[in-house]
């Protein structure tokens, strides 16, 4: 096969202009230019939040937000990554938490300086809208806020463009815990299925599985039955007996 | 009819009685209020700098949204709410720089035209629905029933901004006599319940308290009919240590509600104190909700 010469574009890090091969993500990117990732790089699979990047285009007003590990370098792209944004975190004790509004209220006081300018849902790598969730949490949904901020991956940005100094994503963690914990219905099954461990319901398939060699255990892993990836909800191997609905009949 | 309803924070948290007396009420009139999709607080107190314009942004935000929903109009009930809003929409109407400017900044939202009309529910009843319409339709009129209307600072003030003409306070008194009950004058109609001094200067909100109670109750009236979220909060948390003065204070939406006979659980007064509630009952106007405390 014939080596096809790779293309090369300018990125600018940090103000300085480097040129980069073509297809790069920022990250490796950066990587390629010669900076060694000590801080800023965690996952590489955009869900830590650790690779914040703030960038703009010439002859474009606009701040632009990526997460390193995940964007594509463009030609002419001014970059600066921002893997850490001071915010302010206030410690609670979650027991002692009530699961009410006035919880994150009391906490955090700052939110209720929100005036709605947006520059935070603006920035979001993930597209929260970080305004929004404010909003509800002002208004006491506790439950809507914590599901529009399910995708919150903690990596600050909006916290970096607040005008009301608010550490928006820790209020946003706060609320999906207190939802979670306190307010969103318990699920019944899993009560039933801790029980049944309690009851001892699964020792003898315990027992079955530990008294295997690692050779018979070898062969069942091999020859087990894989959920086809077309699997819709129904799906069930066709051997259930280890299904968990199956021992709690 | 349809109309955009920005129902506001405190509606949604401390004062949910106001909202669902509103909702559940409208609805008996076949308004149906329809509730913005992504509001935001409206920025609780209109900011008189010339300048700042950035305290604007809340409230012309949630115009965006209105305009958004097709209406050529935005309801609210806090008196609050309605303050804040309507200045603004004023200040936006009048100065088209400071609309530019705004649109500018919001540059993620479709540009804001100008045109919605920021109105109190009461302008709604008087406007829209008619007082010999809400007559019609009372089903327990509120009979021997004197109530104080009390309007407060911010349905009148400034005048740009009134319901009506700040020397001709009529919109609730109107309502009052449409539902069956006698409105009742008295010198402080629109005196200022303290307000926020509430946190700062409790001591005001007191002395506040004690005049327009009894002003109110010189007067003849048997209970005190608000609008606004916190002059509701401030004369009924001040009167426990007024003795004679005592009065139930009772948001005019759950008069409403209640005239016309909507379900308990929405005209909300379970959620008054006992006494509002007990003298309430005693005008047998409360059958169906003394269950609750
Ligand atoms: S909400 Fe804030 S912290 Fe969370 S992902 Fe978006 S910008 Fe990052
Ligand atoms: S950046 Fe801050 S002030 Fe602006 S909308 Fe977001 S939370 Fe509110
Ligand atoms: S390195 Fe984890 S999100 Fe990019």
């Amino acid at each position: 096969m014939e080596a096809t010469e790779t293309k090369m574009i300018p990125i600018y890090i940090m103000g300085k202009r480097y040129e980069v091969p073509e297809g790069l993500t920022i990250m490796k990117a950066m990587e390629y230019a010669g900076y060694q990732y000590i801080r800023g790089c965690g996952c590489r699979g955009g869900i830590c939040g650790a690779c914040g990047t703030i960038y703009r285009k010439p002859g474009d007003y606009k701040i632009y937000s990526a997460l390193a590990c995940q964007t594509a370098a463009e030609p002419d792209m001014y970059l600066t990554q921002l893997p850490f944004f001071p915010a302010n975190h206030v410690p609670s004790n979650y027991a002692e938490l009530e699961g009410v509004p006035e919880d994150i209220y009391k906490l955090y006081p700052e939110l209720f300086r929100c005036v709605a300018c947006n520059a935070c849902s603006k920035i979001c790598p993930m597209d929260v809208p970080v305004m929004d969730v404010i909003a509800y949490i002002k208004r006491g949904d506790i439950e809507k806020a914590a599901f529009e901020a399910f995708d919150c991956i903690q990596c600050g940005l909006c916290t970096s463009r607040c005008f009301a100094e608010a550490p928006q994503f820790h209020i946003m963690q706060l609320a999906r815990r207190i939802y979670g914990g306190k307010l969103a219905p318990k699920a019944k099954h899993n009560a039933e299925a801790a029980q049944a461990v309690r009851e001892g319901k699964f020792d003898a398939m315990l027992n079955q599985l530990m008294s295997m060699s690692t050779e018979e255990i070898k062969k069942e892993y091999i020859e087990r039955e894989i959920e086809p990836e077309t699997a819709g909800d129904d799906w069930k191997p066709k051997d259930a007996k280890w299904l968990i609905e199956e021992f709690l009949r | 009819m349809k109309l955009s309803y920005l129902p506001g924070c405190t509606l949604k948290t401390k004062a949910q009685d106001l909202d669902l007396s509103t909702v559940a009420a409208m609805e008996a009139l076949d308004v149906e209020l329809e509730e913005l999709p992504r509001w935001n607080c409206c920025g609780t107190v209109f900011s008189f700098a010339d300048d700042d314009l950035m305290h604007q942004i809340a409230p012309v935000r949630n115009l965006i949204r209105a305009q958004e929903q097709g209406g050529d109009k935005l309801v609210t009930v806090c008196s609050f709410c309605f303050n804040t809003l309507k200045r603004a929409s004023l200040l936006v109407k009048e100065n088209s720089d400071k609309l530019d400017t705004l649109n500018t900044f919001m540059d993620e939202e479709e540009d804001y035209t100008g045109n919605i009309n920021v109105v109190h529910l009461l302008e709604v009843l008087r406007d829209e629905v008619g007082w010999d319409q809400i007559e019609g339709k009372v089903q327990n009129p509120l009979k021997d029933l004197k109530v104080a209307a009390y309007y407060g600072c911010t349905l009148h003030r400034p005048k740009e901004a009134a319901i009506e003409p700040p020397n001709k306070l009529e919109a609730l008194n109107d309502l009052i006599t449409a539902l069956g009950a006698t409105p009742v004058d008295f010198p402080d109609m629109t005196t200022c319940c303290g307000s926020y001094q509430a946190v700062a200067n409790p001591e005001i909100v007191i002395n506040r308290t004690r005049e327009i109670l009894s002003s109110a109750k010189e007067s003849g009236a048997e209970m005190i009919a608000v609008s606004c979220p916190l002059c509701e909060c401030n004369l009924r948390e001040n009167q426990k240590e007024l003795g004679e003065l005592r009065m139930p204070i009772i948001y005019f939406t759950q008069l409403l509600a209640l005239a016309l006979g909507v379900d308990p659980h929405l005209h909300q007064c379970e959620k008054n104190p006992a006494d509002a509630r007990s003298f309430l009952e005693s005008k047998g106007l409360l059958a169906a909700c003394t269950a609750a405390e």
